[in-house]
């Protein structure tokens, strides 16, 4: 066991760290807008569609400006994105030359559904104009099926890492005999796909709905915010309870394909029948528990409905087959946290479910309001906490029981990487940064054109038709011979 | 057979980066040449118009070449992330610098912060395809093999710094003759001139370069400068070099309409010759494409995705670009958002 330990601690290698804080870093910054881009398309063409449909002006108004958003949103994910596939060649070499072939194909469908939402987007975000409205709206109706294969993609390669199947180890130790069809639907697949899915509607519907609900605090009652609240929260409300279902399932699978990621989960040191719960609390290297709230029997519950369910202890594998105590602590703090914010986020649909089918009406209390305008931060952070759990809790499995992490990272110095990194922090801190100061700028620009501002349009005409209303012929050359094109009356701002 | 095949694919996915992303970097670059924020007001206002709709279309082609890389050659793909840590690294945070930079102006209404994200976008429109074109050298001049250790010496040496500037000045040429193009369908017509003498400098500096390659690279690249000048290699480089002329020709006699295919054609053609070239090798002399393939199903099936993928995704991008040619795609101005001056605007 000690030789174990001493060949663990000299087969790390310094540049693990660096590697992993890089990825994990870079991963943690672009799953935020990951939402957004999979989600923010549907509300906005649900918007869109109310508009057309029923002629509403504030409808329309609400998913220009949000299609406006979404264009900076999807270009800083975009780029974010293709960073990761830069990132699995430069930090993982190892387990993109041993199992490219083996779960690359899930990316290979990524790839071509992004593509596809890329010229989608493309189209809607710059057709408002000049397409007919119908067209437009049609043009975009895939969208949100292009966003579903995408994440398709993306959740067959990363349960596969999680529940490797469908191929055979020769005698070399090297992959053969590859069955696609199994590498892509893989035990961990279901479950992580739908609660992945819904966790990224559930979470762009709570944020968008969030900034209407801080407006209508602010004393902003008109349609504009009611409309913009009420659409994506009830989107977001509906989802909740749907998505507590399915995150108990997917940890019930858990239980059952990954016992040791469990256990970290629930911080379960021996295997054993009624295992207690444990809310929060400390693992020790000695297997105690510090802190925390302990509910007797529980744990077995939640796992097999019985308090004599057997649950598998993190002590089952060697020291080295598993997360250390502190990985296991901060996937089970992730799991809590994750947790709970669900179960607050349920209160919250019933109560605006119960005022809706009650009143037909918002709930009137403040305190719904500063709810729902917390919501979407708590949703973002359930998202990394969601993926905090799920990557921490496979350690020190890249490839779940057949390669460590250790084996898949780059030769690269420590150095290098921890200069990238340092590089890279500075750069996502502007980059996000820079995105958000201006969707900020972009709302209080529309407040002040909302409450009738002194400043008025910024674009000179042609710009000022309207879409989708009869149009003088754009001619572009008017933009194009004063130069400035897109000027507010203070050219001399430019020299 | 499917190796072959999934090579191929790879080779195209390539040669469409360098063409749509190509033309991209390109219109960056003549974003940094353009000069201060007064003169270069206008060329700035067309490269923005111009670029908005395609621009991350254009650079998904990049995602796409990683994965059927690593999906179907997974020991290339490792051998070139290993040997090429840091051009690779410092591409892909010219890409996010590049890519932040531009979505980020279009947006902004302040100058100062404008001039910012201008310049982001700029520099690393240079700097990206640099690193990108040195790294494609670095493989081409067989210094990266299977197990090659990360070193200055993969990439900063003669090819990989010529097919750096390479790169460079083919996406400044592209980049131009496309915003020729774009000038005219904007009715910016004095933007014309000014697109089509640089289009003109820029193939220039093209064959400049091309030349300067021969015999730079007789020595330091024997096995693709040998297929480059015989077969199928020499064949589809003289079709590139006559579409370069005729795109030269057709600039000068003023006559936009196929300059823009001819243009493509060009860097295609050469993306192809090279891919011709380094056969049977996907890292030249040590990784045959049958030794690096990957497992055949995996194979098998990326070959069937893939055509699945040009059924849907074909007609899609054909519909944007034909959209996008037409003056349909136009962004949302102020004005259809509703949005008013804030305290501070100066644009």
């Amino acid at each position: 066991m000690l030789s174990t330990a001493a060949l663990l601690a000299n087969s790390t290698p310094p540049q693990l760290l660096p590697a992993r804080e890089l990825m994990a870093f870079t991963l943690a910054s672009h799953i935020l807008l990951v939402p957004f881009g999979v989600a923010l398309p549907f509300i906005t063409l649900l918007m869109h569609h109310r508009g057309l449909r029923r002629k509403d002006e504030v409808a329309l108004k609400l998913a220009r400006r949000w299609s406006a958003v979404m264009a900076v949103q999807f270009a800083i994910g975009v780029v974010t994105g293709t960073v990761l596939s830069f990132e699995l060649g430069l930090l993982w070499p190892g387990m993109m030359g041993r199992w490219g072939d083996v779960f690359g194909l899930g990316f290979g469908i990524e790839a071509w559904a992004f593509f596809l939402e890329a010229v989608l987007i493309a189209i809607y975000l710059y057709g408002w104009r000049r397409l007919k409205p119908w067209t437009h709206f049609w043009l975009a109706a895939p969208l949100p099926f292009a966003a579903l294969m995408g994440a398709f993609g993306i959740i067959a390669a990363n349960s596969w890492m999680n529940t490797p199947q469908g191929f055979r180890l020769d005698a070399q130790g090297k992959p053969v005999d590859i069955d696609v069809r199994q590498a892509i639907f893989t035990p961990m697949f279901g479950p992580e796909y739908w609660h992945f899915v819904v966790a990224m509607f559930l979470t762009a519907g709570y944020v968008v709905a969030g900034v209407y609900a801080v407006g209508w605090l602010r004393g902003r009652r008109d349609r504009y915010h009611r409309l913009g609240f009420t659409l994506p929260f009830t989107v977001a409300a509906v989802l909740t309870p749907v998505q507590f279902m399915i995150g108990d399932s997917a940890a019930r699978a858990v239980y059952q394909k990954q016992p040791i990621k469990f256990a970290a989960m629930e911080i379960v040191w021996e295997t054993g029948t009624h295992m207690p719960e444990y809310l929060f609390g400390r693992l020790n290297s000695d297997g105690t528990i510090s802190g925390g709230i302990k509910i007797p029997q529980l744990d077995s519950i939640l796992a097999g409905f019985k308090p004599s369910t057997r649950v598998t202890g993190l002590t089952a594998v060697p020291a080295d087959a598993r997360p250390t105590v502190v990985q296991a602590t901060i996937a089970h703090w992730a799991f809590d946290i994750m947790v709970t914010i669900g179960s607050l986020l349920i209160l919250l649909a019933l109560w605006y479910g119960w005022c809706w089918l009650r009143h037909r009406d918002l709930p009137r209390s403040r305190w719904f309001f500063r709810c729902a305008a917390v919501a979407g931060a708590a949703c973002l952070l359930t998202v990394e906490c969601g993926w905090i759990t799920t990557e921490v809790g496979r350690q020190p499995w890249i490839v779940y029981n057949q390669m460590r992490v250790s084996e898949a990272v780059t030769d690269t110095r420590a150095g290098s990487l921890w200069a990238m990194l340092g590089i890279m922090i500075v750069v996502y801190v502007g980059v996000f940064g820079a995105f958000l100061a201006v969707i900020l700028k972009m709302r209080t620009r529309w407040r002040i054109a909302d409450e009738g501002g002194t400043a008025g349009p910024v674009d000179p005409p042609p710009e000022t038709d309207t879409p989708y209303g009869p149009r003088s012929e754009p001619e572009p050359t008017g933009a194009g011979t004063t130069p400035g094109g897109g000027s507010d009356g203070t050219p001399g701002g430019a020299a | 057979m499917t190796a072959d095949l999934v090579a191929w694919v790879m080779v195209l996915a390539l040669a469409a980066y360098a063409c749509a992303g190509g033309t991209d970097y390109g219109a960056g670059f003549w974003d940094l040449t353009a000069g201060g924020a007064e003169r270069g007001k206008r060329p700035r206002w067309l490269i923005d118009h111009a670029m908005a709709p395609v621009w991350e279309v254009n650079n998904v082609w990049l995602i796409f070449v990683f994965i059927v890389m690593w999906t179907g050659f997974p020991a290339m793909f490792q051998a070139v992330f290993g040997a090429l840590w840091l051009p690779l690294a410092l591409a892909a945070i010219g890409l996010v610098l590049r890519g932040a930079g531009f979505a980020l102006r279009k947006p902004t209404r302040r100058l100062a912060q404008r001039r910012i994200y201008g310049a982001m976008f700029a520099v690393s429109s240079l700097l990206t395809p640099f690193f990108l074109g040195a790294a494609l050298g670095a493989v081409a001049s067989g210094r990266v093999a299977v197990g090659t250790a990360a070193s200055a010496h993969a990439w900063a040496n003669p090819t990989s710094v010529l097919t750096g500037l390479l790169a460079i000045a083919a996406t400044a040429f592209l980049g131009a003759v496309f915003l020729c193009s774009d000038a005219r369908r904007f009715g910016a017509d004095d933007l014309v001139d000014h697109f089509r003498l640089r289009a003109l400098l820029a193939f220039c500096a093209v064959v400049v370069l091309g030349l300067i390659g021969l015999p730079v690279t007789h020595d330091d690249a024997r096995y693709v400068w040998e297929g480059l000048t015989g077969g199928w290699g020499l064949l589809l480089l003289v079709l590139a070099a006559i579409c370069g002329l005729v795109t030269a020709v057709l600039l000068l006699r003023r006559s936009y309409r196929w300059s823009r295919y001819t243009a493509v054609a060009s860097v295609a053609l050469t993306v192809g010759a090279w891919g011709c070239a380094q056969r049977p090798y996907l890292l030249p002399t040590t990784l045959t494409v049958a030794d690096g393939a990957g497992a055949p199903q995996s194979m098998h099936w990326l070959a069937i995705v893939t055509a699945i993928a040009v059924l849907l995704v074909g007609p899609a991008l054909v519909l944007l670009y034909r959209l996008d040619t037409m003056g349909e795609l136009e962004p949302l101005t102020d004005a259809d958002t509703q949005a008013a001056g804030a305290p501070g605007d100066n644009l």
